[in-house]
């Protein structure tokens, strides 16, 4: 019997390639955004005498545009979809289904992701190119490995996404956690501000977390930031995180559902 | 136009049920603390590597930091909730709401009060008492007369931006997240000194939504400072202007939104 999982990615694509107006609302929103960041970040350079970090105007404008397109396939924003199904006890329907819980969302989250990376990520960019430009290097190889850094990204994002709405086996309401995780996410992955512009103190705390390997990495991979052997070093660096998280997904899965009690029958 | 009494029940009713489960509450706004403390983080890291953005210093950028987010955040716990509009429409549940003898803004409005948002209050207004005295504001009248318009004018702009996106609903309904580009974005784009931005962009967020009335504008009358292009520097006391013509535009799009309706006869 072959495996069912590819074929929840595409089911995963299917899925989100449905919302054709809420993907070009969420383009459109992601383009305003990148429009400000990229004045606050040129801005920024301009008055530190025309580089902060290694990165100049050009550099800027590209981080802030680059981020704002890969936001959606990354998926920085924690979602409660899964949390929702435990605290209705549909889960139980899930954990009876044939095939492991964590690796089918997981095919559904990339077949998400795959979707978003060319509706949600063309618009920024364009917008960029024609407004302040873009700084990309012109290697494939680059890009090759680029592809494979987001979809590492995607995969992190993933699982530490996963991660929190489990937590919903032992709080039920987990508004307030969701809304914790996407603020300090958006902090630390990047997405606000490079991380390499952190004052030390956080640069430490953010390197001691995955999510610089959800944005930061590909973003630096995709820019000619970092290329070949020190792109190798991230990829492994984000090769860990993955195998970290999914670990631990597996470990509070598997305590979460010995706790479930589904009411009714 | 219904009696004020059952608004008031309703959102007598709303903070009661807010305080009932502590726990999520309590939670809820811890987490909105975080949020306010989270998009300070870039004007933070922002001033650890430069002196000046856009022609102002850390207190003087702080200062508009904290104005655009006191009075967006007043703005969410009032009247934010109206971007549930879509999942009433998608529901059918806006027909109870027409059915009802009051105006179906007013109810809408009232259906809910955020008090978690006022995390958010709390470190707008923290950041805003740490840096006034950090500038060379005066300690007179005129500063507090300007605060307080700045407040209620900002307040009334994020007010009127939020009906407006609520309005657009009625057209977008699964597209629903492009009026973030205005509430959110509108915010953003408040929360930083407009000087940095190219002009097409300055002149959107001044005359399409207004958000430099909100902060940027009032912080530059009340530091004396000159504008990017020579504004003249009356025009950071006019933010209730700006919110007036931006109600206006509101109320007409949601009467137009409201005849655009129709019932699915849930």
């Amino acid at each position: 019997m072959p495996t069912p999982y590819p074929a929840l990615l595409v089911a995963g694509f299917r899925r989100f390639s449905t919302y054709r107006a809420a993907t070009a609302a969420g383009a459109l929103t992601n383009t305003v955004f990148g429009a400000v960041k990229a004045a606050v970040l040129v801005g920024t350079v301009a008055a530190a005498g025309g580089s902060v970090s290694g990165y100049g105007a050009a550099q800027a404008a590209t981080f802030a545009w680059v981020t704002q397109a890969l936001l959606a396939p990354v998926a920085v924003f924690a979602d409660d979809e899964l949390a929702q199904r435990v605290r209705t006890g549909d889960v139980a329907v899930d954990l009876a289904r044939p095939v492991d819980l964590q690796l089918a969302a997981w095919a559904d989250d990339l077949g998400r992701a795959a979707y978003t990376v060319l509706p949600r990520g063309l618009p920024p960019l364009a917008v960029g190119a024609l407004t302040t430009g873009l700084a990309l290097p012109g290697r494939v190889d680059g890009y090759l490995l680029a592809v494979v850094a987001l979809a590492l990204g995607v995969s992190i994002s993933f699982g530490c996404r996963h991660l929190v709405n489990l937590s919903a086996f032992w709080l039920t309401d987990v508004r307030g956690l969701t809304t914790l995780y996407t603020v300090v996410a958006t902090v630390l992955t990047g997405l606000s501000v490079p991380v390499g512009w952190f004052p030390p103190w956080l640069a430490v705390l953010a390197a001691a977390t995955p999510f610089p390997s959800m944005l930061q990495a590909p973003v630096d991979v995709l820019t000619g930031r970092v290329a070949g052997a020190e792109a190798l070093r991230v990829l492994a660096t984000q090769v860990a995180w993955l195998g970290a998280v999914l670990l631990l997904g597996r470990v509070v899965l598997a305590r979460g559902s010995r706790r479930l009690v589904v009411q009714g029958g | 136009m219904g009696e004020p009494s059952p608004y008031r029940a309703v959102l007598a009713s709303r903070v009661r049920a807010q305080f009932s489960y502590r726990v999520s509450f309590a939670s809820d706004v811890v987490a909105n603390v975080a949020v306010g403390v989270s998009e300070f983080a870039v004007v933070y890291v922002v001033f650890s590597r430069v002196d000046t953005l856009g022609g102002l210093d850390v207190w003087q950028a702080a200062l508009v930091f904290a104005l655009a987010n006191l009075t967006f955040a007043l703005a969410d716990l009032a009247v934010g909730h109206l971007d549930r509009l879509p999942r009433h429409l998608r529901a059918g549940t806006l027909d109870a709401f027409l059915l009802r003898p009051a105006s179906l803004l007013g109810q809408l409005a009232t259906s809910e009060v955020s008090l978690k948002r006022l995390g958010r209050v709390g470190v707008a207004l923290a950041v805003l008492v740490v840096a006034l005295p950090r500038t060379d504001a005066p300690a007179d009248l005129r500063t507090a007369a300007l605060l307080v318009t700045a407040t209620v004018g900002g307040t009334a702009v994020f007010a009127a931006v939020f009906v407006l996106a609520g309005a657009l609903q009625f057209w977008l309904v699964e597209g629903a997240e492009a009026v973030n580009s205005i509430t959110y974005g509108g915010s953003n784009a408040a929360s930083y000194p407009a000087s940095v931005f190219p002009d097409p962009l300055r002149w959107a967020f001044t005359y399409v939504v207004p958000a430099t009335f909100v902060a940027y504008l009032p912080v530059l009358t009340l530091l004396g400072l000159p504008g990017p292009a020579g504004s003249p520097s009356w025009l950071g006391w006019c933010s209730p202007a700006a919110a007036l013509v931006v109600a206006g535009v509101a109320g007409l799009a949601w009467r137009a939104g409201v005849r655009y309706y129709t019932g699915a006869g849930s």
